[in-house]
């Protein structure tokens, strides 16, 4: 095996953008449990129909925080159906490739966001 | 030495670094001496030579007579000719075996190939620390168990098992018995005739020896039969042209227990508990997996509450220090190890486990190294986890 991260994934695990909380988010999201090994909570602020400021905190592994991280850059600013748009598929090319078996990582992130504007347009 | 350190190595659990004595011993075997121990001329007679003289180095090493030793591939061959070879050959006699649960996958995938063709299986639970009871196994003969295989340490967590006295119950009940000395062969001293033991595994690159080569200790007496065939290598038992570089290399590495043990376990040991004092003492919320005193002098097994295992053993490999960690990450279905899971350890922690597996080559200055970087290092990814929380 051994690590086959790019330098692009490392310098995201390494100083990884947008971590932590948001206290006045609008929506909290987490998907994923301790059980099955990978969590991820999302913290997002909307204004004007925009994801105005976005956070994340996550118990993955490497890959999970590097994604996490790149997702989080590139929707923050963009309109919601941008940013619905950035899916799995786009954070990993934009990424650089990631190997095989870490490509279900790239999911969390793309996925809590998913469910969490659904849940946000249920209780408009 | 803190920061020209380019690389340490904690992992001589997965494999170790050859001795350059070992290396020494075996080059001539590959242009200079290089007959097959079949031929009747003097190529032959050299390779022939060597195979005997590393036959015995390995039987002095545990404790058991020349002829007693069969060379294999490694230490999931030995395991795979122990069990299937027993069982296959003791099938008048019954048909069960008795196993645990925490074997590595070279026992635990073989007895899931002997359900499959009749054979019965029971894999003995163990306790928090990953000891199998004696209870247990007693309460698990019958009068069809021809074998109990359990091993003498665990590869992940270090646990030793009463090798001795499991041999001796399973011999009152008329049972054969094998163990899986892989990790603790080099790291125990082991004597087949004191520890009771019938069959045998060990592995030549855990030991500093080469990748490839392993041996099966068979107790003279024992009713086994092979399950590779061919020319009649090995007594019969393991056919395939001998492989002479690697069992002369084995033999060199047995040498170097016999003559180095004592003090290989003093030194490993004194780093092996600074290390886990230290990382205990300094990062909160934190705990010893396995046995604090019935544990491989080089095995430090850690979890660290709501940090990610394989986030922490990249985040090591990114400082130049290779470690290991229970928890596997496969897609949708990830899960700790069936080591830790057996020894019922909470999922929080289970994820987050981490293992140092020393060997006789690290230095209290490359210890002290990785005692600077783990508390910032975790602290930095519990900063990140969702399942942290701040007291
Ligand atoms: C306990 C145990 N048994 C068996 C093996 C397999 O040995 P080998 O790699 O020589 O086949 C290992 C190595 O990982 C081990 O740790
Ligand atoms: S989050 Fe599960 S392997 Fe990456």
């Amino acid at each position: 095996m051994g690590f086959e991260f790019n330098e692009k994934v490392i310098d995201h695990f390494e100083n990884p953008r947008n971590v932590g909380e948001l206290e006045d988010a609008d929506i909290v999201e987490t998907v994923g449990s301790p059980v099955c090994g990978d969590m991820l909570t999302l913290y997002i602020k909307l204004k004007d129909g925009k994801v105005n400021d976005v956070k994340f905190k996550t118990f993955g592994c490497g890959a999970a925080i590097a994604t996490s991280s790149l997702f989080t850059e590139l929707i923050k600013g963009k309109t919601i159906e941008e940013a619905l748009k950035v899916t799995s598929d786009v954070v990993v090319d934009v990424i650089g490739g990631l190997p095989e078996k870490k490509v279900h990582c790239s999911l969390l992130a793309p996925d809590a966001f998913k469910q969490a504007i659904e849940k946000y347009k249920e209780k408009q | 030495m803190t920061s020209e350190i380019d690389r340490i190595y904690l992992d001589n659990s997965a494999t170790t670094a050859v001795d350059r004595k070992v290396i020494n011993a075996m080059l001539p075997f590959f242009d200079v001496k290089y007959g097959n121990a079949s031929s009747l001329h003097s190529f032959g007679k050299e390779a022939t030579d060597a195979l005997e003289s590393s036959r015995r180095k390995v039987a002095t090493a545990v404790g058991a007579m020349p002829k007693e030793v069969y060379f294999t591939a490694g230490g999931t061959e030995s395991n795979n000719i122990a069990l299937q070879g027993v069982m296959l050959k003791n099938k008048s006699r019954g048909n069960h075996i008795i196993t645990s649960s925490i074997e590595h996958p070279a026992v635990l995938e073989t007895c899931e190939f002997l359900e499959t063709i009749g054979f019965e299986v029971t894999y003995l639970p163990v306790d928090k620390m990953g000891i199998v009871s004696l209870d247990d196994l007693d309460g698990a003969m019958t009068d069809k168990t021809v074998l109990v295989s359990i091993m003498h340490a665990n590869n992940e967590v270090g646990t030793i098992q009463p090798i001795r006295e499991i041999g001796a119950l399973s011999h009152e009940h008329g049972a054969l018995f094998h163990t899986d000395a892989v990790q603790s062969f080099g790291k125990i001293p082991i004597d087949v005739e004191y520890n009771n033991i019938d069959l045998l595994s060990i592995s030549g690159h855990k030991v500093h020896g080469p990748k490839g080569i392993g041996a099966l200790y068979v107790r003279e007496g024992t009713p086994i039969q092979p399950i590779i065939y061919g020319g009649g290598h090995e007594r019969g038992l393991r056919s395939s042209t001998e492989n002479i570089p690697g069992i002369v290399g084995f033999g060199k590495a047995c040498e170097l227990i016999s003559t180095h043990l004592d003090k290989d376990i003093i030194s490993m040991t004194k780093l092996r508990d600074s290390l886990i004092k230290e990382i205990l003492d300094s990062v909160p919320k934190t705990k010893l997996n396995g046995h604090p005193t019935k544990r491989l002098c080089n095995n430090v097994n850690i979890s660290f509450e709501a940090v990610e295992g394989e986030a922490l053993v990249l985040s090591l490999d990114r400082t130049g220090i290779a470690a290991s960690t229970g928890s596997a990450c496969s897609s949708k279905n990830f899960t700790a190890s069936h080591v830790l899971l057996s020894m019922k350890i909470p999922d929080i922690m289970a994820l987050g486990s981490l293992r140092f597996s020393l060997s006789r080559y690290n230095t209290q200055d490359e210890i002290s190294y990785i005692l600077d970087k783990i508390p910032p290092m975790v602290q930095r990814l519990r900063d990140m986890s969702s399942l942290w929380k701040e007291e």
